[in-house]
């Protein structure tokens, strides 16, 4: 079975390309679509790495990061962060809270997919 | 690049519209089906004869099946071809794959004219995009959608199988992201257009953009102050106060007026545009005919009206901090609204030098590229002293490419609008990054 990767994102679009591309790759993917319950989600699915999006319904990406750097559970754990091209503020949060590395809208599929496996071989 | 690649694919296209067999069309003609089916594959090219009877037996004419309607496909492609600079298309290829795979080929145009608009639409959000959340919101929208479209399309076009149901469900996401990028790009337009609107109705304008409008409704040309009998400035606003409605905005046209008011004497309607014609828009040779200082001219010149064929003159002014402080903008040569402008502008190499005026020929970035001749000079805006500093004010006179003859030999100097949105990568004066620095 291949590492298992969560997507928290609410874009269905998005989604369905990501998983596509991840599972083609071997990877065992799970997608959740809500920031309030994301911190559940990573709990429950025990993922090797998190994908999440900033800009999601109910909670943003960067409180979720926050929260997770501070749980030991899930500080050590990799997430890449989805932020959007032009904003550096995003680049500039997603850094400060413990982005293990971020990737800008519109970004393309062997982006996410040299990430992910960089950050799960180191 | 000969059209004629495309041929065996509107040959084939027209023949099952027809229903006709291969084999029967190719008996009609007199050559095989084997050969036929090659034609159709664009891998045999035909003409004359052939081509005739082929023409005849489809109902069709000749050049139809020659030239057809992909002009501007191909020209589609070639921008896609060369819009990344880190990736090198086969441009030699471009018309088979358009014959091979219209449905691929029409699919990239497609995209390529909506990235080209979303570049547009997102240039002109940029000088905003921090003072206004809601754009921020919106672009996001936008970001992720085409984000969605992206990276779809990049399964679909990767050389892995995709299972057909697969297929299918990617087909039906990207149209319907496609639907949803043009709502977006159409809302954020209305938004903007509602916004500039309340703008000018609540006041929120600067009494500059207030008295630009203004202006720009008249091209800059105010009749009442011409001939030998000027309407008076206050009789003048009198008229406009609807359009000028703040105090601070009627002291600027005052002022603006009174200046007018003076050039319009010193080079007046009469003489003045048959003497820019026999000065090939010299602005010395002017400034020397009129016994006037070259602002005065730049000024004159680019009230002077606008010809029914051609670009009007434009004209720009900065103080001694770079700011903007007067703009009529001319079509090719954007100004930006928000924030401060190229620093390779003549108007601010005059900066650097007062007194000396400055010709230089530019082109800016961007997608249509014009080539302008500018004149630039700064001059202090009061006498000297030795009480207080001195203040200097640049002035910079653009004149579009066709309305001067420009020397085959003259150098042109590339030019940018403002750093956020040009995409000069290796420019020495980049003060910040781009967003269309790696292409959008």
């Amino acid at each position: 079975m291949g590492k298992r990767v969560l997507l928290i994102e609410d874009e269905p679009n998005i989604i369905e390309a990501i998983r596509f591309i991840l599972s083609r790759d071997g990877y065992t993917v799970d997608t959740h679509a809500d920031g309030a319950t994301a911190l559940e989600a990573v709990q429950a699915k025990a993922p090797d790495i998190v994908i999440l999006d900033v800009m999601l319904p109910n909670r943003s990406g960067f409180d979720i990061l926050r929260d997770l750097r501070a749980d030991q559970m899930t500080a050590a754990l990799p997430v890449l962060m989805l932020t959007a091209r032009g904003q550096k503020k995003d680049r500039e949060m997603a850094e400060r809270y413990g982005a293990s590395r971020f990737v800008t809208k519109p970004f393309s599929n062997s982006e996410v997919l040299s990430s992910v496996a960089e950050l799960l071989a180191s | 690049m000969p059209k004629s690649g495309l041929t065996g694919t509107r040959i084939r296209e027209r023949r099952l519209q027809l229903s006709l067999r291969q084999s029967a069309l190719a008996r009609t003609v007199g050559i095989s089906a084997t050969y036929l089916n090659l034609i159709e594959h664009n891998k045999r090219r035909i003409g004359g004869k052939l081509l005739l009877d082929l023409s005849r037996e489809l109902g069709v004419d000749p050049t139809t099946l020659t030239e057809g309607a992909e002009a501007e496909l191909l020209e589609a492609l070639r921008d896609a071809a060369t819009g990344h600079r880190n990736i090198t298309a086969e441009m030699e290829h471009i018309e088979d794959m358009a014959g091979r795979y219209p449905g691929w080929a029409q699919l990239l145009a497609t995209q390529q004219r909506q990235i080209v608009g979303l570049e547009q639409t997102t240039a002109a959000l940029t000088d905003r995009l921090t003072h206004d959340p809601h754009l921020a919101s919106s672009l996001h929208e936008v970001l992720s959608v085409v984000t969605a479209i992206r990276s779809t399309s990049a399964i679909l076009a990767g050389t892995g199988d995709v299972d057909p149901e697969w297929q299918a469900r990617f087909h039906r996401n990207m149209y319907e992201d496609s639907q949803r990028l043009a709502q977006s790009s159409q809302a954020l337009v209305e938004y903007l257009d509602s916004t500039s609107q309340d703008e000018m109705d609540t006041g929120l304008t600067l009494p500059q953009e207030e008295l630009e409008t203004w202006l720009s409704e008249r091209d800059f040309h105010i009749q009442e102050l011409e001939g030998p009998d000027p309407l008076p400035a206050s009789v003048l606003l009198q008229g406009e106060q609807g359009l000028l409605g703040s105090k601070a905005v009627q002291n600027m046209a005052l002022d603006y007026i009174d200046l007018y008011a003076q050039d319009a004497n010193a080079m007046p309607l009469s003489d003045f545009p048959g003497a820019m014609a026999e000065a090939n828009f010299d602005p010395a040779v002017l400034a020397s005919r009129f016994n006037c200082d070259l602002v005065q001219v730049f000024r004159r010149m680019a009230a002077m009206p606008t010809p029914k064929e051609g670009a009007r003159i434009g004209l720009v002014q900065c103080d001694g901090s770079g700011t903007l402080t007067f703009r009529k903008s001319v079509d090719g040569f954007v100004l930006p609204r928000f924030g401060a402008a190229c620093p390779l502008w003549p108007l601010y190499q005059a900066l650097a030098r007062p007194m000396s005026p400055i010709r230089q020929l530019v082109e800016q970035s961007g997608r249509s590229v014009s080539k302008f001749l500018t004149y630039a000079i700064s001059q202090p805006t009061g006498p000297a002293g030795f009480d207080m500093p001195q203040v200097f004010r640049s002035t910079m006179l653009i004149l579009p490419g066709d309305r001067v003859e420009i020397a085959d030999e003259a150098t042109c100097l590339p030019i940018g609008t403002s750093c956020r949105i040009c995409p000069r990568s290796d420019c020495i004066a980049r003060r910040e990054p781009s967003i269309l620095q790696d292409g959008f």
